[in-house]
């Protein structure tokens, strides 16, 4: 028996399989491409897996909430219904619209699912155990360890709004078109907020790469950066195009938005963007704000998944319970609030971190005190950002729609009838 | 010519290859495209160079640019941003720029062998990051806020003009 460090199922497959390839004689060097491309179809099947579970589970939960029973008939629990989906969507006729740019039509549906897919390069399901495992590093534990991780995060997340703008143009409609410039007024606002917040994280935890601030997380990050959390979140799920942030397809006012000419397996393609990009944001979520893959007794990869799933429900909760925002109220709430609270909150940390490590409590010497300190002046900033918000909101209340007495606002006379009676 | 070489032609052709689409095709919107190809390929070369910071800064920046620039082109055109045949797309003083080209290229080509470029022939460092974000407000701070400046004078400028006027002001 071998000695496998970090005692991990996937390692040891790993390393299984090298020792597999090193037997029959293979370079050194062409293994490690192999295992790269090994690595990479994992992690998108890993993804797309995840992708039909969520969709049931979606569905699920959504029909739970609306007090319905939701899929129940597809294999127990209706656990087989996205398979159902799948073969529908692909025996779905195909079509194209007149006049449809058709090279760039069939191209974005790809560049919005791979778009998606890229995300999760830099998720770490695990610790990086170190060492050698049949003559290689054993590690890590990810489809790449960047020390930009977060950045390479907001790079790719930006190139679906582009997966968006080429689908809503090709498609030669007039929502199409409307809804991919929703789409770039609404995912390059919320990239600020969220450029902002990941600048919080990356001052707190002293590093960019993914396994690195799980593994600097002492305490969990959602304590000492509660408001960057919460700002993360919701501009998470605005970036990701998910109620009740979904302008970009709006049903019930741009019919369904960019991809309203698209059928059948092209926009699964779409569809699918959309939940594995939101479970990318739950996955970022967990990995910097919950202490990743951290956990007792359970291996890292399954606490992973536990708190990711957690995340997600929270998410599909804010979906099936809030409204959608109109257009102006999408634009104020970003700028006009989240921005101001992550700029104010960017300050209070930097000011709060370093007066903490002038008095001796760091991040690594005491992380309790350490992190409670700061989720108490976060909680503080919070009530008074709330504060602000709801002040603001009954001014622009009671100024811009001041109460007019209706002109014909009479009691109507009484009718003859009734005053014979 | 090893991995690396092949890996680097290719970025470069499509670099370039999207570069030249880019000016010639007749499609406002595939302009566009190709442009993002372009600095898509720009932002490969830089990762090859292991400068990922540069990759991706460059991926934020100019996917956005490019889909501020695609809306003006819809917007602010005729006929939208689709094909404009009736355009003339080449201006007359063709002569001149091979003139120009012709003596620039002769120029840096007796130039540019005469400088020494320090080469080193090491590993890059593994924590080039901290080492950016150090330079950045270290050494280089002053120019650091000077560009900061100029975007906040570019902030309040765009305000400035965008802004609802009052009563009796005059369009300014």
């Amino acid at each position: 028996m071998i000695q496998i460090p970090g005692n991990d199922i996937f390692i040891a497959l790993a390393t299984w399989t090298r020792e597999i390839m090193l037997s029959i004689g293979l370079d050194p060097a062409f293994i490690e491409i192999v295992m790269a491309f090994i690595r990479a179809l994992l992690l998108g099947t890993m993804a797309l897996l995840v992708f039909m579970l969520i969709t049931w589970l979606e569905r699920k939960v959504v029909a739970r909430i609306q007090d319905r029973i939701g899929p129940n008939l597809a294999g127990p629990w209706g656990l087989l219904q996205p398979i159902a989906d799948g073969i529908k969507a692909i025996t779905k006729e195909d079509t194209t619209p007149n006049g449809a740019d058709v090279t760039i039509f069939n191209a974005s549906p790809i560049v919005a699912g791979v778009a998606a897919l890229l995300v999760y390069a830099v998720i770490p399901f695990g610790p990086n155990p170190g060492g050698e495992c049949a003559g290689a590093p054993c590690g890590p534990m990810a489809g790449t360890e960047m020390s930009i991780g977060l950045f390479y995060i907001l790079a790719v997340g930006a190139v679906s709004l582009i997966a968006v703008l080429m689908a809503g143009w090709s498609s030669n409609n007039k929502y199409a078109l409307l809804g991919s410039f929703r789409a770039v007024a609404e995912l390059l606002s919320y990239e600020v907020p969220q450029v902002l917040s990941i600048a919080a994280m990356v001052m707190i935890a002293g590093t960019m790469s993914m396994t690195q601030i799980v593994e600097a997380q002492t305490v969990p990050f959602i304590f000492p950066l509660f408001i960057t959390a919460l700002v993360f979140f919701i501009s998470g799920i605005a970036e990701s195009g998910r109620s009740p942030f979904d302008l970009v397809e709006a049903e019930s006012e741009i019919v369904a938005g960019y991809h309203i000419e698209y059928s059948g397996m092209k926009f699964s393609l779409f569809f699918l963007g959309e939940f594995v990009h939101a479970f990318a944001v739950c996955a970022v979520v967990t990995t910097v704000f919950l202490n990743g893959w951290q956990g007792p007794v359970l291996p890292p990869w399954i606490w992973f998944f536990i708190k990711s799933f957690g995340v997600f429900f929270i998410m599909m909760w804010i979906k099936f319970t809030m409204p959608r925002f109109r257009i102006d109220q999408l634009m104020a709430f970003n700028w006009k609030f989240l921005v101001p609270v992550s700029l104010l909150n960017l300050l209070v940390l930097a000011v709060g971190d370093t007066v903490l490590k002038t008095v001796g409590i760091t991040r690594e010497a005491s992380p309790w005190v350490w992190g409670m300190i700061l989720f108490a002046a976060n909680l503080v900033l919070l009530f008074a950002a709330l504060w602000a918000l709801g002040r603001s909101a009954r001014k622009s209340r009671l100024i811009k729609r001041p109460i007019v007495a209706r002109t014909d606002d009479v009691k109507p006379a009484p009718s003859p009838v009734a005053a014979s009676n | 010519m090893t991995l690396t070489h092949i890996i680097f032609i290719v970025f470069a052709a499509i670099t370039l290859l999207s570069a030249l689409f880019c000016v010639t095709t007749r499609n406002m919107f595939h302009a566009a495209l190709y442009l993002v190809i372009s600095l898509f390929g720009v932002a490969a070369t830089f990762a090859m160079l292991e400068a990922s910071f540069l990759a991706a800064a460059q991926l934020i920046v100019y996917v956005g640019a490019v889909a501020i620039l695609i809306i003006f082109a819809v917007m602010l055109t005729r006929g939208g941003a689709g094909s404009l045949p009736a355009e003339r797309q080449f201006n007359t003083q063709a002569g001149l720029a091979a003139v120009v080209t012709v003596v620039t290229l002769f120029i840096l080509l007796r130039v540019v062998p005469f400088f020494n470029y320090p080469v080193q022939d090491a590993a890059v460092p593994v924590d080039i990051l901290t080492q950016l974000g150090h330079a950045l407000v270290g050494d280089f701070v002053l120019p650091f806020e000077v560009a900061s400046v100029l975007l906040l004078a570019a902030l309040i400028g765009a305000i400035y003009i965008a802004r609802e006027r009052r009563k009796g002001e005059v369009e300014g």
